[in-house]
């Protein structure tokens, strides 16, 4: 086990929150989270729809608010914090980048599949070209090992990226096997790059795994507010603060503030709390992209199946982040199935 | 009917799969394959099915007596930028399957009667040439203010060219929803996906739609053309009747029809779930063989 170190926390309450929020957040909410973190001292904070730059669309939902009107908020309203945005090649361009470092972003953080590292070396070189810093982001990081997920993260510290994560995206990822991840990205990258971990609380283990991933060199670590976040939520980032704080990692992070934001900020408007029922608990048993649960669940209104048997159908699909047209598509399937029986 | 030439150039899995397509051609008369390595699997392919060959590239083509009607361009944009004024200058016309797009987009049962006199014509995109006949389905009977698109295709059937530069796919892909789709915005997404075995093409077509469209009209238009695109690729197919959303506020109003496509490869020279490579080089036999009609007709 390394030295405990400090540990960099990038709040993601305004991009992942908004697969929690039907990516609904208005100008207001945003202000006032951007604001409230930032009285926290927390390092980052995430501004973008939730499936990154260019998600507003039929198949993930489409934003309230502009995206980059919404990022030149937040930029407005930050003090210290640096403002962030998520890219998913294939999705978002090296074009709504350009825009989103006009509008003052100055953190770039490009995900892809856990597989397919090597379609983000453009958008790397552009954020690299734009002067941002730049965080890889190795989604659904269970679907592999270890080893062959630090080779995926050596493409993108060569691409330019300065930080990859260990992305959780499933929550699916339990303790030892959080850990092992990180030790592989470290020992692939560490010489050259940081190493982060963004959890997911569907089997409860959020937390516990970013505790882990510190002590085995991780130095960033994502959370949002009160989890808000896909499926059953994100590692809360006030649990994070006090949690580090505890067990005397610094975070830099102000707890009695950020246990405010949550508290008197996010909680107040949110209108569902992400919670591990039993879709969540589904996606993180059987390895689902978490933003697929409210997807499932409007898919199992509209045609009457139980969500949790699309999600199980999804999983062993093996659909990959971006693929919520498919959840529509297995409900279908299912639904036809059912006439048949019935 | 009288038949047209047509040269090969660029001996790799499309313009293999290519080869197999056009050999059964009964219009199109396959005047040669042509590449740069004398080692390539595509040459040695083409040599066994007795087609001729050369790995002198483009300037031998160029040399030939007897130059070819049509040129079907699969190398890299790069290289058809640059050899895009050639064949024009030789009279040939040039069916591009790069993303070079020197020329109009060509999407065969949309549009090909408008650009059939086109020096060079754009094969879009994989994702493009599954999506865009439904979109135009669509808009050839109501108004489409926005239609969006997602292509699903296998991480193994997605090569360096296309990773390296997956901004052009979504960018050239929603401009041809645009420009050839009649949306009056378009947008494209691309997913590939690792699992093992590999997935077949998926392509779902989001349109969105007046609140009081008649929906039994639109299906009966989407039908139609998947029944003409599967003419040419037989394994292009509906997993389910359109579905019909009614009117959100969040979609400014609008209703939305939501297609979802399955596109299965011939297995010709591809394996079968390389649906997005199969349906590039069925589309572009398609074009070449109904430019011999309008030439013929001519």
């Amino acid at each position: 086990m390394t030295e405990p170190r400090q540990v960099r926390i990038t709040d993601s309450t305004l991009r992942d929150g908004g697969h929690a929020m039907a990516h609904r957040f208005t100008e207001g909410q945003i202000r006032a989270v951007v604001h409230a973190l930032d009285d926290a001292r927390v390092d980052v904070i995430e501004v973008s729809h939730g499936d990154g730059l260019g998600g507003s669309s039929f198949n993930y939902g489409f934003s309230l608010e502009d995206e980059i009107e919404m990022i030149a908020a937040a930029v407005d309203e930050a003090r210290t914090a640096k403002i962030a945005v998520l890219l998913l090649p294939g999705l978002g361009t090296v074009e709504d980048l350009r825009r989103a470092h006009h509008a003052g972003a100055s953190v770039a953080r490009i995900a892809t599949h856990c597989t397919e590292a090597d379609v983000s070396p453009q958008h790397f070189a552009a954020a690299c070209e734009l002067g941002m810093e730049t965080v890889g982001f190795l989604m659904l990081a269970h679907r592999i090992g270890p080893a062959e997920l630090a080779k995926q993260a050596r493409i993108m510290v060569d691409a330019g990226a300065q930080c990859v994560y260990v992305v959780d995206s499933a929550g699916a990822l339990v303790l030892g096997e959080a850990q092992a991840r990180v030790s592989a990205l470290v020992s692939e990258i560490g010489h050259e790059a940081q190493v982060g971990f963004h959890g997911h609380q569907n089997l409860s283990l959020g937390i516990g795994n970013s505790v882990l991933a510190v002590q085995n060199g991780a130095s960033q670590v994502d959370g949002a507010l009160c989890a808000l976040g896909a499926g059953a939520g994100n590692s809360p980032t006030e649990i994070l603060a006090a949690t580090f704080e505890r067990i005397g990692i610094p975070t830099g992070i102000d707890v009695a503030r950020v246990l405010a934001a949550a508290n008197d900020v996010v909680r107040p408007f949110v209108p569902r709390l992400p919670v591990a029922d039993r879709g969540a608990i589904i996606q993180g048993y059987a390895g689902v992209y978490s933003s697929f649960l409210l997807h499932a669940e409007r898919a199992a209104v509209r045609y009457q199946v139980p969500v949790h048997d699309i999600l199980q159908r999804v999983g062993d699909a093996g659909y990959v982040g971006g693929q919520e047209d498919m959840i529509i598509d297995v409900a279908l399937g299912l639904a036809a199935e059912a006439d048949r029986v019935g | 009917m009288r038949q047209l030439s047509a040269a090969i150039v660029g001996p790799g899995n499309i313009g293999t799969d290519l080869l197999v397509k056009l050999l059964r051609s009964e219009v199109l008369r396959l005047h040669s394959m042509v590449g740069v390595d004398p080692a390539s699997d595509g040459l040695t392919h083409a040599r066994k099915l007795g087609v001729p060959t050369s790995a002198d590239g483009v300037d031998w083509l160029l040399a030939q007596e007897d130059l070819p009607d049509l040129v079907f361009e699969a190398t890299s944009a790069r290289a058809h930028l640059a050899n895009a004024p050639r064949y024009e200058a030789a009279g040939i016309t040039a069916v591009d399957l790069t993303p070079a797009a020197a020329g109009p987009f060509v999407c065969p049962p949309v549009n090909l009667g408008g650009v059939a006199d086109a020096p060079n014509l754009n094969m879009i995109t994989c994702g493009g040439q599954a999506t865009i006949p439904i979109v135009s389905a669509v808009s050839s009977v109501v108004p489409v203010a926005y239609a969006e698109i997602i292509a699903s295709i296998a991480s193994r059937s997605a090569g360096p060219g296309t990773r390296a530069n997956i901004d052009e796919f979504t960018q050239t892909t929603a401009r041809a929803i645009e420009e050839v789709g009649g949306a009056a915005r378009g947008k494209a997404i691309i997913i590939l996906n690792p699992v093992d075995p590999p997935m077949i093409m998926r392509d779902t077509v989001f349109c969105a739609i007046p609140p009081d469209a008649d929906t039994a009209v639109i299906t009966g238009s989407i039908h139609k053309m998947v029944a003409e695109v599967a003419a040419y690729v037989p394994g292009y197919m509906l997993r389910a009747d359109p579905q019909f959303d009614a009117p959100r506020d969040i979609w400014n109003g609008m209703a939305r029809v939501a297609v979802f496509l399955q596109v299965q490869g011939n297995g010709d020279y591809l394996p079968p779930w390389a649906g997005n490579l199969d349906i590039m080089t069925a589309a572009a036999a398609r074009v070449g063989e109904q430019l011999c009609g309008a030439r013929v007709a001519a």
